[in-house]
């Protein structure tokens, strides 16, 4: 008797787009807000990005059903941090409670690409980037996603900035100020926007600073 | 399938004693298995879809002074670099370092793990853990996860009461104490260098540099391999950054640009 069951295959790709930067005292998280399947779009308007914390913000590709339980899972997680502690999660401490959450699935991966942005309890932008199972390290900036092949080399040109390894230390801090950063966001997504086809329509874009969260829309191509 | 978790019971349990409130969480993290009869080929997968990190070249040895450690910086899936500033090589407490090969969230999640269980040796024994001991908690865990899919090839580094320790432990359940190792797909080179280069009474100096060199040669003939060569030393007080430098720039350093000389000046005849 041959192979009886129809091979299962929980995931699918949703695709989109994720840029985080971090700066002195600001963060930047942007997304696109396509999501798509195959060659079908599912919907122009869907967001990518998720308040975890006061200052953590969580913005995610790949298959966004896994990316939901995820989102889920961590801000029931928080809310019992809250009733424990009394306080917001630092965004250092998403950071890992991300890790750890994604390992615990390392046999049944969420099949999602996560940038976790926020500011550190100094108030310094901070950028965590990950990959499926939970490995991550604390970066300037990242890009993750189906346009992350295109975004990186570009913002590597434009912020690159010295390795965190290099010693003697070099300040890893992107030079950029809060405006020129979301410049630079816009321009990098509307250049993703002309080469991939799953990153498009409309641009979220998220600034993290003292003065608390602010959002922002941009069009991008809709072909 | 049931699964041994008691690799995550030392972490403290999440909530209080009422986990009715709770419902679908667990007191006692643990992992989620797919429910397909084919747990082998959907681990193959899945694996397949989302893991970076392969190439990488780690060493470490000990001479007279302590442990040197040393590891490249390089992230890629397939031919993309994903990272150029990964690190490596791991700090679990201030006596004792790992290195990491293989899959990279695999290794960063078990380093972890052991740093808690030192940690919770340290309080329970009012003293460190050895080497040894340390370096077979985890090839314990990683034994009893065998065959389920890890990628994990490490080296565990460090100094306890009975002075320098080495161990290489794998995901395959093995578990080496040794004097000299390298780990990952530019080990071949970094073993070239270093073997040549071994001796056993060389100064901190000397033994930082040739750490340095062999991580050098391992990226400038491994593609999978680059980035930033970062150099570990552990000594009597603990674990010391040496030195981190782009092998981009160490090249020149290594193969310094001669001014070329003319060999005959163009004349106005």
């Amino acid at each position: 008797m041959t192979k009886q069951h129809a091979n299962w295959s929980p995931y699918d790709n949703n695709g989109g787009t994720c840029v985080a930067i971090a700066g002195a005292d600001y963060c930047v998280i942007a997304a696109d807000t396509r999501m798509s399947t195959g060659y079908n779009i599912l919907t122009r308007d869907y967001s990518k990005i998720c308040k975890l914390a006061d200052k953590s913000l969580m913005a995610s590709s790949g298959f966004q059903a896994d990316v939901r339980a995820l989102q889920k899972q961590l801000s029931a997680r928080h809310l019992i941090y809250q009733h424990q502690h009394n306080k917001q999660m630092s965004c250092p401490a998403m950071a890992q409670l991300l890790s750890n959450t994604l390992y615990y699935k390392r046999f049944f991966p969420y099949y999602a690409f996560n940038v976790l942005g926020g500011l550190d309890t100094e108030g310094k932008g901070c950028v965590y980037t990950y990959d499926a199972v939970g490995s991550y390290e604390r970066v300037g900036y990242s890009a993750q996603g189906s346009g992350a092949t295109l975004i990186t080399p570009f913002l590597d040109n434009q912020l690159k900035s010295p390795s965190p390894l290099l010693l003697p230390a070099k300040d890893a801090v992107t030079p950029l100020t809060e405006e020129e950063a979301v410049d630079l966001v816009k321009v990098v997504f509307a250049s993703a926007t002309e080469r991939d086809i799953y990153t498009g329509d409309k641009l979220e874009i998220v600034i993290l600073n003292a003065n608390g969260i602010q959002c922002e829309l941009m069009d991008l191509r809709k072909d | 399938m049931k699964l041994d978790t008691s690799g995550l019971e030392s972490t403290a349990p999440l909530f209080g004693a009422n986990t009715v409130l709770f419902d679908g969480f667990k007191d006692v993290p643990s992992f989620d298995v797919p429910k397909t009869n084919d747990f082998d080929g959907f681990q193959k997968e899945a694996i397949q879809m989302v893991k970076p990190a392969k190439g990488t070249t780690t060493l470490a040895f000990i001479f007279k002074e302590g442990v040197i450690v040393a590891a490249d910086s390089r992230a890629s899936m397939g031919g993309y670099i994903s990272s150029q500033s990964v690190k490596k090589i791991i700090e679990i407490n201030p006596y004792m370092l790992g290195t990491m090969a293989g899959g990279a969230a695999d290794c960063q999640f078990w380093h972890r793990n052991l740093g808690i269980k030192c940690r919770l040796h340290e309080l329970a024994n009012k003293r460190r853990i050895s080497v040894t001991g340390a370096s077979k908690l985890l090839a314990n865990i990683l034994y009893s996860y065998r065959g389920m899919g890890l990628s994990v090839g490490t080296m565990i580094a460090g100094w306890d009461e009975t002075g320098p320790g080495l161990y290489y432990v794998d995901s395959e359940g093995g578990r080496l104490k040794g004097t000299r190792f390298s780990v990952g797909s530019g080990s071949p080179y970094a073993y070239g260098v270093l073997d040549s280069g071994y001796r056993y009474d060389m100064s901190v100096q000397e033994a930082a540099e040739l750490a340095r060199r062999s991580i050098y040669h391992a990226t400038f003939r491994d593609g999978a391999s680059g980035g930033v060569a970062s150099v570990y030393y552990v000594g009597p007080s603990g674990w010391k950054k040496l030195s981190g430098d782009d092998v981009g720039e160490l090249h020149y350093n290594y193969y310094p640009v001669l001014p070329s000389t003319v060999e005959q000046e163009m004349t106005e005849s």
